[in-house]
């Protein structure tokens, strides 16, 4: 009865979908105020429809109700109670269903936070958002309903994938959609903007919070995808460019764009058609994204395959979308005039230069996804694009851009003077100088590992250089406490520093693994083996039996310099029900670097087949993205003295004293 | 969780039950200038039935099959340009991970640059034409009421 119910919803959920993307639209047509305060209400309606269907399919999954066809594919009674529910996401169908629920909840949450918009953007916004709402709604009740019964329930469930039995599966997909879906959000204020006639500062500075989120919960669904990945698959990668990878990676790129476009409309209202037309792009790969993952076009051997049904209506949404949004575009973009002039060597010079390294970046991604594809169907010539191209042309087009992002945040607008912000980097510069050369002359090591640790350690502090300058140059002017004026500065370009620092982390990992140590080995209990200044004794290898799986266990020590500093315990995990292996590595970090050990059966009895890794520094990796999420959520936080602005400016007005 | 649905499905079809991961200890070559040789040149082949992993990374036997053949050429003396043709010849250019320079993939490695030579050349039109609307200079009025606004600051 709940499964009926939360499929009931489902087709409500639609049917409100539909409603609210027309009725308000009819509203803006034709100006009238009643039809356009349809919005908001039924948004907030269908946000609850979705959250109880997807709260019945939980139901089902955690009581383990196997007359779902979906619970019966993809649970197992013995399943911990975690997994049943990330199980719930850990298949086609619900991960779908995921994804409707975090539309309808962007939808809800701008119903309710955007009620100080223009009253027939925020209709529109909200109308654009429930016709992606319906398209998606009406997938799922068509192609890929999660509520479809069986007939004669079996006893028992086949398990969810092994891989997928694990805590990052848990935070992973919800981020990863937050931010993918999130900029379904963007998307709907450009389409809106298009229909309202909008597109201006305001448009720019009230779009800004929404890309912020999605790009912040899409670096952080990105990052924890890649730190899954790295301690999952057993062999210690974190970046496999992937196309279901690439498929994130590309609307993270647009949206880093947008966010760096969007800044020069706000402040000088220029570049709003390409800021538009990026807003578009950015969920564009989003919808590409989830048909490149959900369709099988990629993998046309495997599971999702087996329903050609999927990947048509999918692709009948992209084009609906991409092409209709496009459409308007055209029709609409060219009535815009040109915004504010300004010089070449400016920020908002820099800017653009950053848009077309971006966008260049981006469509190096898109080519190398999807180019294997287009030359299968057009000459059935079969060809892999893999790291070896990206090294070659998005790694030599996204090296110079880390390089001039610190000059760029110390140009002034309009006008910008280089060789004084270049003067302003002297510091920065020597700094990465001498990284440099002392890693040369104390590790040697390969030459690129060198220069991405120089350039990692001048980006880091060269994106602090224009916050240092900008307090002191007030210290020394103004009276009043250095943190007084460091507390004076707008949280934005702390944001900003804060961003661009934690790419300079991220860099700064992936050069240390040109210093990292791998052994592999056969092992048996007693023996010794150094990776790095690091010594590691195998002390036993046991079975372990766990709620669904048995394993393998290795217990390792860790050594330095003899003495003992932790352990770790890699295990090969046997699930029965799917009759799959699956190596579960020991991670133990050391300051910001990790030990890495995974083992496999042995070839003789009583040994194990072990991989032991040093990787220096790699936890920076992630720890870069996480620094760059931060800076994203301090540029946030300064939002509120934007709504802000108004009410103190009366405040000032009543204490004019209180100005200085 | 995205790259887990699509490996998913692909490990189920290229794991047995008995687990082996990547390059293993009886594979490996006991000259280690040799064995690093094969590292490399197998971290650039594609395993040909897993999903964008290369044949050093890969479980699947066919990757340990080819792994083992590596080394035995390179024991056998053969260059690693002699033993990428050789598997080229038999699987196809689909093996390389880093594709071949030729009429069919021209496109995929110039269009980086084609792009950033287009965009910049796009941007450089829009500037000049920019420039030629930019503002105007002030106006006698504008003048005016610019040094009234002056002279208020400094009084």
């Amino acid at each position: 009865m709940i499964v009926e119910t939360g499929h009931f919803a489902l087709v409500l959920a639609l049917a409100l979908a539909l409603v609210n993307a027309a009725v308000p639209l009819c509203g803006v047509v034709g100006r009238d105020q009643r039809l356009m305060a349809v919005a908001p209400s039924v948004a907030l309606a269908g946000f609850f429809l979705v959250a109880l269907a997807y709260a019945a399919l939980t139901y089902a999954h955690v009581t383990s109700d196997f007359s779902l066809v979906n619970v019966v594919e993809n649970s197992h009674s013995a399943k911990p109670l975690i997994y049943k529910i990330t199980g719930v996401w850990g298949n086609h169908e619900g991960s779908m269903l995921l994804w409707v629920l975090i539309l309808s909840l962007f939808a809800a949450a701008v119903a309710v936070g955007g009620r100080a918009m223009p009253v027939d953007l925020h209709a529109a916004v909200l109308a654009v958002q429930s016709w992606i709402a319906a398209a998606f709604l009406l997938f799922i009740l068509l192609t890929s309903n999660p509520f479809a019964r069986l007939a004669n329930p079996p006893i028992e469930g086949q398990d969810l994938n092994p891989l997928l039995q694990d805590p990052g599966l848990a935070i992973h997909p919800p981020l990863l959609y937050l931010g993918y879906v999130g900029l379904s959000i963007t998307f709907s204020f450009a389409a809106a903007a298009l229909i309202c006639g909008r597109i201006d500062a305001v448009w720019a500075r009230l779009v800004r919070p929404w890309t912020l989120v999605a790009w912040i919960f899409l670096t952080l669904g990105i990052a924890m995808g890649s730190y899954w990945a790295y301690y999952t698959l057993g062999w210690g990668g974190f970046w496999f460019w992937d196309p279901v990878e690439n498929a994130s990676l590309m609307p993270w790129i647009a949206a880093t764009a947008l966010l760096h476009s969007a800044t020069v409309m706000e402040k000088r209202e220029a570049l709003k058609v390409w800021t538009i037309f990026l807003a578009i792009l950015a969920f564009s790969l989003s919808l590409i994204g989830t048909f490149i993952v959900r369709s099988g076009v990629l993998t046309s051997v495997h599971a999702f395959a087996n329903d050609p049904r999927r990947g048509v209506f999918i692709l009948a949404i992209l084009v609906f979308f991409i092409g209709g949004s496009l459409l308007l575009f055209a029709l609409r973009a060219n009535a815009l005039k040109p915004g504010g002039f300004f010089a070449p060597v400016s920020r908002e010079g820099a800017l653009v230069l950053n848009n077309l390294v971006l966008s260049t970046c981006c469509a190096t991604v898109f080519v190398g996804t999807l180019y294997p594809l287009a030359l299968e169907a057009l000459t059935g010539e079969k060809i892999s694009v893999g790291a070896p191209f990206y090294n070659l042309t998005f790694v030599p087009l996204f090296l110079p851009l880390c390089a001039l992002m610190p000059i760029a945040q110390t140009l002034a607008w309009k006008r910008g003077d280089l060789l004084g912000s270049a003067q302003r980097l002297i510091f920065a510069f020597g700094c990465g100088l001498a990284v440099m050369l002392a890693l040369f002359a104390w590790r040697g090591g390969p030459s690129i590992s060198l220069v991405l640790a120089g350039l990692s350690i001048y980006l880091i502090i060269g994106s602090f250089a224009d916050l240092a300058t900008r307090i002191l140059g007030r210290a020394a002017t103004v009276k009043g406490h250095l943190f007084a004026h460091a507390f004076g500065l707008p949280r934005s370009a702390y944001g900003t520093a804060l961003a661009h620092a934690g790419i300079g982390l991220s860099l700064l990992g992936l050069a240390a693994t040109g210093w990292g140590a791998q052994k592999i080995l056969a092992m048996k209990p007693g023996d010794v083996a150094s990776v790095g200044p690091y010594d590691i004794v195998l002390q036993s290898i046991g079975p372990q039996t766990g709620p669904n799986y048995t394993a393998t266990v290795a217990h390792m020590a860790i050594r330095a310099g003899g003495v003992e500093i932790g352990d770790v315990d890699p295990a090969v995990r046997f699930y029965p029900t799917r009759q799959v292996s699956r190596a579960e590595a020991g991670i133990k970090t050391i300051d910001f670097g990790q030990i890495y050990t995974g083992i496999s059966d042995g070839d003789t009895p009583g040994s194990v087949n072990a991989r032991l890794y040093w990787k220096p520094l790699v936890t920076c990796i992630w720890f870069g993205a996480v620094v760059m999420a931060l800076g994203g959520l301090c540029s946030l936080s300064d939002r509120r003295l934007r709504i802000g602005v108004a009410r103190r400016a009366r405040k000032l007005a009543a204490a004019p004293q209180a100005a200085e | 969780m995205m790259r887990a649905v699509a490996l998913a499905s692909f490990i189920v079809l290229a794991l047995t039950p008995s687990f082996a991961f990547a390059v293993t200890p009886a594979e490996m070559l006991s000259d280690p200038k040799l064995e690093a040789r094969a590292e490399a040149l197998s971290a650039g082949l594609r395993c040909m039935v897993c999903q964008n992993e290369s044949i050093d990374e890969s479980d699947a036997p066919l990757a340990h099959d080819i792994r083992v053949l590596i080394r035995q050429k390179m024991l056998a003396g053969e260059s690693d340009a002699e033993i990428r043709a050789f598997l080229v010849a038999r699987y196809g250019d689909f093996i390389l991970l880093k594709p071949p320079w030729k009429a069919e993939t021209f496109l995929l490695w110039t269009a980086p640059f084609l792009l950033l030579l287009t965009g910049a050349g796009a941007i450089a039109i829009a500037a000049r034409q920019r420039k030629t609307a930019a503002p105007s200079a002030l106006s006698a009025a504008e003048k005016s009421k610019l040094a009234s606004l002056i002279g208020e600051e400094k009084g």
